[in-house]
């Protein structure tokens, strides 16, 4: 993890929002419940961060608290985990380098040097105050590789040489747009489309059908897809209302009596721990092959018996006793026979 | 090979107006009222037949995910939360879909609303995507304004949408991180159970879904769950968006079918390997956490989850990172690893000290200042990170290095070699691992 610290010191005694900043902070509040202020905490630490030249002081991180009503601690908690925040000076233009594998691959390891050179070490500000630069971790635009963000926004497709270019310019006071630095639209293959080529994409002829298909009234294969609601169970049901109906009793799954020590360990199937052993074997599931053979509507009905809701389905039982029954194993299975689970404290079981 | 008509993201390069008219010149927000008008049930189900399966990396059948959400809402509202945290390396898909179609994402994310019983979705930027968090941010003011949501709007469902932001950590990517993050304390993730279907942000039932997931929903309804599944191999259906980036001749994002050969795919859209097929070396087939393939096995097997998972990798994000004969494999995985230790949120003992030990061994490794049992102490420990940890950013820093060391042993023991011969005979040498 990144280990970072601020100064106490640097950022003096206080610090204000600009007045112009102060609809941009009830935007952001305005989006959170009015008892959930605080998830406003990063949105106003990084427009504060923007009214104090690009850098967050303690003093900043103070405001932003008062305002959100959280302890101090928990602001400098965030601004210290969250690394665009910056807690020392930085130049005018500020330029994050990506570093990262795929921009390593591209060359970003030519554009470190280049920063050296013309800036210095990282995180070091010019004596103009113009300009100061660090290596940061991958930035999303991996397929315009070697890229850098400098201030907001992204310059992109960097050689060595329009890199040190963007660097003079903006130390001389020059702006630069950010874009795509060789002949190419945003992220399509340089030197002409492979796709996206014919006109009726873009025309509207997209809207020329009037249904969508499948709709339930023309769809005679929807009960086969989605066993569990009866037509008893009304298909208007509210909103609010359980549309899913209790289980019926021939949903209930194929039981087995076996004789003492013939039963398998269900406990090597991810998901079953002691307890849920128990009652399984309780209802007459003893085997590997008897959970592998349920249908959706026994997955159902057993999960209605157990009261976990699609917990069978998110775990994957019915998979990995297919395999277990099979004898062979899984990951989980492997783990349990060299005794690594402890089936006490299994996940989930209490 | 997909065609035109059946692409999803028709303004994925951004040739075209990304407003609101020209979203719906494209196909957006057509027939939206009446799919809001199902019920949940029908929605999750086309999702389901449909097969899309999640497209955040993980793979999680999408319209399976929705039905966990309680079938009633009670006290608590239910959530939708997109996770626009796109910071896995190699990933620059949704950043595409936010800036250059982020219709397609509000109707979306309304939509997948209605199915999970929800009103209120956020959808969480990572703080870099600065000029995507203001494209985004128009295009709800536009959908606003024409009352295609909001209280009251003209589809029916009253739904509100919310852009929020991150700073900097690629831990948010992770659901519960991403919630905690949202909630405004340090993104480190939250046990689980509770799951958050069940108990998410706010304490409310939450669902977490990737952008591309929810993107293409709409698209998916319009034009019935069958024409979806009847791209890519059975299980592994639908188009999908291809970031391929490093050593091809045009690096470029690209939505093709899955199942697509790597041959295809490179060869088609990205102009080939750069010096040739014969130059290629590996491929990390879906973003950074994923086993790299050598060449031989990547060149004709299928980009979808089945196929590479029997490579002993994964599709992850579709994510391709093309590395040719020039590429030091060695360091390109230390700096994943650099980029893990980095990123480690420090709440779990194995992944905070783990990812900076590997790092470290394999910054020595690079240089062949190491034993070559440090190989084999280098796996043992990277077992010892997967699956030891609460959320999986200790597996898939585990598993880059791993991939290394299955496929590419050699290399590393050659290193080793290499740098040890001219000081054979100086026994007790020092090495790496501190």
């Amino acid at each position: 993890m990144a280990l970072r610290r601020f100064d106490l010191e640097a950022g003096g005694d206080s610090f204000a929002f600009k007045p112009e900043t102060e609809p941009t902070i009830a935007f952001w509040l305005g989006k959170y419940p009015e008892d959930k202020k605080r998830s406003a905490v990063i949105p106003l630490l990084w427009l504060a961060q923007k009214d104090n030249a690009g850098w967050l002081s303690e003093p900043a991180m103070r405001e932003v608290a008062d305002r959100l009503e959280m302890p101090y601690i928990r602001v400098y908690e965030v601004a210290t985990f969250y690394t665009m925040f910056r807690l020392q000076p930085v130049g005018k233009h500020h330029i994050q380098l990506c570093g990262t594998t795929p921009c390593m691959l591209r060359g970003a390891n030519d554009l470190k040097e280049v920063c050296e050179k013309k800036i210095g070490k990282p995180m070091h500000v010019t004596d103009d105050g113009r300009l100061s630069w660090e290596e940061v971790e991958c930035l999303g635009a991996c397929v315009n590789a070697p890229m850098a963000q400098i201030n907001d926004y992204y310059y992109e497709d960097l050689t060595t040489e329009s890199f040190g270019e963007i660097l003079d310019k903006l130390g001389n006071g020059v702006d630069v747009d950010p874009g795509p630095f060789v002949d190419r639209l945003n992220s399509a293959p340089q030197g002409g489309l492979t796709s996206l080529m014919e006109g009726d994409l873009f025309d509207g002829s997209r809207n020329a059908i009037s249904e969508l298909p499948n709709l339930p009234s023309a769809a005679p294969a929807e009960p086969e897809a989605a066993p569990a609601p009866a037509p008893e169970a009304e298909a208007k049901t509210t909103l609010i209302k359980d549309s899913k109906p209790a289980p019926k009793a021939e949903d209930k799954p194929e039981i087995l009596t076996v004789a003492a020590g013939e039963e398998d360990d269900l406990k090597r199937i991810k998901g079953i721990g002691p307890v849920n052993e128990k009652a399984l074997n309780e209802l007459g599931i003893f085997k590997f092959r008897q959970i592998a053979a349920w249908t959706p509507e026994n997955v159902d009905w057993v999960e209605d018996f157990m009261s976990f809701p699609g917990r069978i389905e998110r775990e994957d039982w019915i998979a990995q006793a297919k395999t277990l029954a099979e004898g062979e194993e899984t990951e989980f299975s492997k783990r349990v026979d060299a005794g690594e689970v402890e089936s006490s404290k299994d996940e989930g079981e209490t | 090979m997909l065609q035109d008509k059946d692409r999803i993201f028709t303004n994925l390069y951004g040739a075209h107006d990304p407003g609101l008219e020209g979203a719906k010149q494209r196909g957006a927000w057509h027939l939206t009222r009446e799919m809001l008008a199902q019920e949940p049930d029908w929605l999750c189900n086309q999702i389901k037949e449909s097969g899309l399966r999640g497209r955040g990396g993980a793979g999680f059948p999408t319209g399976l995910k929705w039905t966990f959400m309680p079938k009633s809402v009670g006290e608590r509202p239910h959530y939708l939360v997109v996770n626009a945290d796109e910071s896995e390396p190699g990933t620059c898909k949704d950043r595409e879909i936010m800036r250059h179609d982020p219709h397609l994402l509000i109707e979306g994310c309304m939509v997948a609303s209605r199915a999970m019983r929800a009103h209120e979705c956020y959808v969480y930027l990572r703080g870099e995507y600065i000029a995507e968090r203001e494209a985004l941010e128009k295009a709800v003011k536009e959908a606003y304004k024409a009352k295609l949501i909001g209280k009251d709007n003209v589809n029916g469902w009253d739904f509100d949408i919310y852009v929020h932001h991150g700073a900097g950590a690629y831990i948010c990517g992770e659901e519960t991180a991403l919630l905690e993050s949202l909630e405004g304390k340090k993104g480190q993730p939250r046990l689980k159970p509770p799951f958050p279907a069940n108990a998410g942000l706010y304490g409310c039932p939450t669902t977490v879904n990737n952008v591309e997931s929810i993107a293409v929903v709409p698209t998916i309804l319009r034009r019935g769950a069958s024409w979806f599944a009847g791209f890519g191999r059975p299980n592994n259906t639908g188009t999908k968006l291809f970031c391929v980036s490093g050593h091809v001749n045009k690096p470029c994002n690209i939505e093709e079918e899955m199942s697509i050969t790597f041959r295809d795919l490179i060869d088609t859209h990205c102009g080939g390997i750069r010096g040739g097929w014969d130059n290629l070396k590996a491929v990390i087939p879906g973003g950074s956490s994923v086993p790299m393939v050598p060449a031989e096995q990547i060149m004709d097997a299928h980009m979808d989850f089945d196929t590479l998972r029997d490579l002993q990798s994964g599709l992850g994000t579709a994510a391709v990172i093309v590395m040719d004969k020039s590429t030091d494999l060695i360091q390109a995985i230390s700096r994943i690893a650099y980029f893990y230790k980095h990123e480690s949120c420090g709440q779990c003992t194995p992944c905070r000290e783990g990812t900076g030990w590997m790092w470290r061994v394999l910054e020595q490794m690079v240089k062949g200042e190491a034993h070559h049992d440090d190989i084999d102490k280098l796996l043992d420990v990277s077992k010892q990170v997967e699956g030891h940890t609460i959320c999986a950013l200790g597996d898939a820093a585990a598993w880059p290095v791993q991939g290394l060391i299955r496929h590419f042993r050699h290399e590393i023991e050659d290193r080793i070699t290499q740098y040890r011969a001219p000081r054979a005979l100086v026994q007790g040498h020092t090495v790496a691992a501190e």
